[in-house]
């Protein structure tokens, strides 16, 4: 029944289908590595940085005060336009990108339902990186001085004025052509390098639980990145309005949408209305998390008598979610034979896992992770030290065994596939036998070597797209433990031939479908011998 | 082929991202104030009169006083809000009633308002009043001014130049 209802809550909605076949069409141009809809968390990142050391320079060039702060920016983009004028642009562009990136990121995330339950920490802390940005961002377009910054500057002072919080109307400060005095253009500088500072610290707080965060995009994407907002600070350079002049307002402007929207929108509106749609909109972001409430899923489960400490779980959980701690049971003191007497493993360290339900995922990644996960103990019951309470090695175990011993054909064939992914139940034949799994990543690599030896002639592991994984690393540890570079990994008895790995999103069903003819018809060539001599490794499609 | 098309493709989708950034930094364009209009705005930070009389301080009393406290008047903390209307070619575009700030409503008056205007010429009077003690407005001006398209006109109040002060 919990089984069920985890399938239940995994079910995809029109928007995520939709988004789903866009980013597969991304993924055919750019390859899923590249592609940026599977990264824009990371391009968010590299943004941040272009934009940093693109500022530094401007910085460095920049004249904080009145008579200078428009020169100096002038001269950058008019008498250095080949290098001044480019940094000058990029570092518009990069900054709105970056609100571009963040929005497209914040909106991926909520359609893949991807704020609820354990996830409510990283939602809620990038919340406040929006308005920061905005807020950075904004400031920037002042240091400009131009007709653009005047408007964004008074027009913001009056936004911050209807709060009635300040003695005096914020707005005074530009009343007369004499009001703004150098000291503004400092103050300017200090907010638009400690706004950022403290976005910065705001990301960092944002991707502190996950674990290896993807910060750092792929070199094409980079790279594509950086040179297609080069080319367009080449073609479109970012030049100053007229300078501005606190006795005259500015008419008609070219507004950076990315940023000054919300300028706009106070006159449009009205302060009190853009007030109640910006509160609005922040404590709805808020509570997305908790709105509906998610059907909790059973955590994972520590067996302490089947924990021998070793630590994996905790180095594979992609949320956090385990700790290690000292025991207190005082198996660890136990003689090798009176742990034996009680049923449990005698390989035993002074360190237990520990789950925190709050951050546990239910991926199962640590189960397949788990040492004590393989299924040749000979213990009557399979017990193993990290569970998943909706799907348990054991009840895994059972199932496996009673799936192959009902195949029927010349060749036998077991696929194991998750629920995030394609349904692999749909591919069940005589033949061939399925299982899904509730992530990739639950399954242990002694599974594989198992099912060939209870007569399984190939056993196929699929799982979520490529750089798709709804658990984050479920497909990479998955790979990289079938290949034997993550413990615990298949062992080389394996023959590359009898295993294939194939990453496929819930669209691929038909592409899954053929690679399965595929591989059955490979399997059947290799029981003619002729064919067997030639066979190549394709392992991993 | 394959690959070629991959590049292909890479290149077009970057251009329209780029093109977005490129496109909604400056479009569409925002007007902010019509060809034809000015900018009135009435801004001031200006304490009221106090609302009541001060009290001359007896000898008496000030003997009960500590030393350091022993200021000669006795005057009430609270100020009179501060009235003010504006009327622009005989029309009244504007009558507020500034109330003093802080809690013992002991601050300035602060208000800070902006009026689209058509340019060209207009009469523009304005008075204010900022005392309950005495009767009538404290100061009125009435000027003829020529506004150009895009001008800015401040009316604010500084009791060292005069009291209104419109510039």
């Amino acid at each position: 029944m919990l089984y069920m209802r985890a399938l239940e809550a995994n079910r995809h909605g029109l928007a995520s289908d939709t988004l789903q076949r866009i980013e597969e069409v991304f993924d055919r141009v750019f390859g899923a590595r590249a592609n940026p809809w599977r990264h824009l968390g990371a391009l968010a990142f590299v943004l941040f940085w272009i934009i940093s050391a693109t500022g530094v320079y401007l910085y460095a060039l920049f004249d904080t005060s009145v008579q200078g702060a428009y020169a100096s920016v002038e001269h950058l983009s008019r008498a250095q336009w080949w290098f001044g004028g480019i940094v000058r642009s990029l570092h518009r562009y990069a900054s709105d990108a970056f609100v571009l990136v963040l929005l497209l990121h914040l909106a991926r995330e909520w359609i893949y339902g991807r704020q609820r339950a354990f996830r409510w920490f990283t939602w809620v802390t990038g919340v406040p990186l929006l308005w920061l940005t905005l807020a950075a961002g904004i400031v920037g377009f002042w240091l400009v001085w131009d007709e653009l910054a005047q408007f964004s500057a008074i027009a913001s002072m009056e936004w911050l004025d209807w709060l009635g919080l300040f003695a005096e109307p914020l707005t005074r400060n530009f009343l007369r052509p004499d009001s703004v005095d150098d000291r503004f253009f400092s103050l300017l500088v200090f907010l638009h390098i400690g706004l950022p500072l403290l976005l910065l610290l705001g990301m960092w707080v944002h991707i502190k639980r996950l674990t290896l965060p993807d910060t750092q995009p792929s070199a094409p994407l980079t790279w594509g990145t950086l040179a297609a907002l080069a080319a367009l600070a080449l073609v479109l350079p970012v030049q100053s309005g007229i300078p501005a002049d606190l006795a005259r307002a500015p008419q008609a402007l070219t507004l950076d949408w990315f940023y000054l929207a919300p300028n706009a929108a106070i006159y449009a509106w009205s302060p009190a209305t853009l007030w109640f749609v910006a509160v609005a909109t922040t404590l709805l972001l808020v509570a997305l998390p908790w709105l509906p409430r998610a059907r909790p899923q059973p955590v994972a489960q520590v067996d302490p008598a089947n924990c021998n400490g070793c630590g994996r779980c905790f180095a594979d959980c992609p949320y956090a979610a385990i700790t290690m701690q000292t025991r207190t049971d005082g198996i660890a003191e136990m003689r090798a034979s009176d742990i034996a007497a009680i049923g449990a493993d005698a390989k035993r360290g002074a360190g237990i896992a520990v789950v925190d339900p709050a951050l546990c995922a239910s991926c199962g990644i640590c189960a397949g992770s788990c040492p004590s996960s393989t299924p040749f103990r000979s213990i009557a019951e399979l017990v193993t030290g990290i569970d998943l309470p909706q799907l348990p090695i054991g009840q895994l175990r059972s199932r496996l065994k009673y799936q192959i011993a009902r195949l029927k054909g010349e060749v036998k064939l077991l696929v194991f596939g998750c629920d995030q992914a394609v349904d692999v139940r749909t591919l069940q034949r005589p033949d061939t036998a399925a299982m899904s799994l509730v992530c990739a990543g639950q399954l242990p690599p002694a599974f594989v070597e198992y099912a060939l030896r209870q007569g399984a002639d190939g056993v196929m592991v699929t799982g979520c797209g490529e750089c798709d994984c709804e658990f984050r690393l479920g497909n990479t540890w998955t790979e990289q433990r079938l290949r034997g570079e993550r413990e615990p990994h298949l062992r080389r008895t394996v023959s590359p031939q009898e295993l294939r790995v194939v990453w496929a999103s819930t669209h691929e069903r038909d592409r899954l479908a053929r690679e399965v003819d595929a591989f059955r018809a490979e399997l059947a060539a290799r029981k003619q011998p002729a064919a067997a001599a030639g066979a190549e490794d394709h392992r991993y499609a | 082929m394959r690959r070629v098309v991959s590049i292909v493709g890479q290149g077009v989708l970057y251009a329209a991202f780029a093109a977005f950034v490129g496109v909604f930094s400056v479009w569409p364009s925002y007007r902010h104030l019509e060809p034809d209009q000015a900018l009135l705005k009435l801004s001031f930070s200006h304490p009221g009169d106090r609302v009541g009389e001060c009290h001359k301080r007896t000898p008496e009393e000030l003997a009960k006083l500590p030393p350091n406290m022993r200021a000669p008047q006795d005057c009430p903390r609270e100020r009179s809000p501060v009235s003010v209307e504006l009327e622009l070619d005989g029309k009244l575009i504007a009558e507020r009633v500034v109330p003093p700030s802080g809690l013992s409503r002991d601050g300035a008056s602060t208000v800070y308002a902006r009026f689209p205007v058509p340019a060209g010429a207009h009469r523009l009077q304005v008075k204010v009043d900022d005392s309950v003690r005495a009767p009538g407005p404290t100061w009125e001006r009435a000027v003829d001014v020529t506004l150009a398209p895009g001008r800015v006109l401040v009316v604010d109040i500084d009791p060292e130049q005069g009291g209104i002060v419109i510039q």
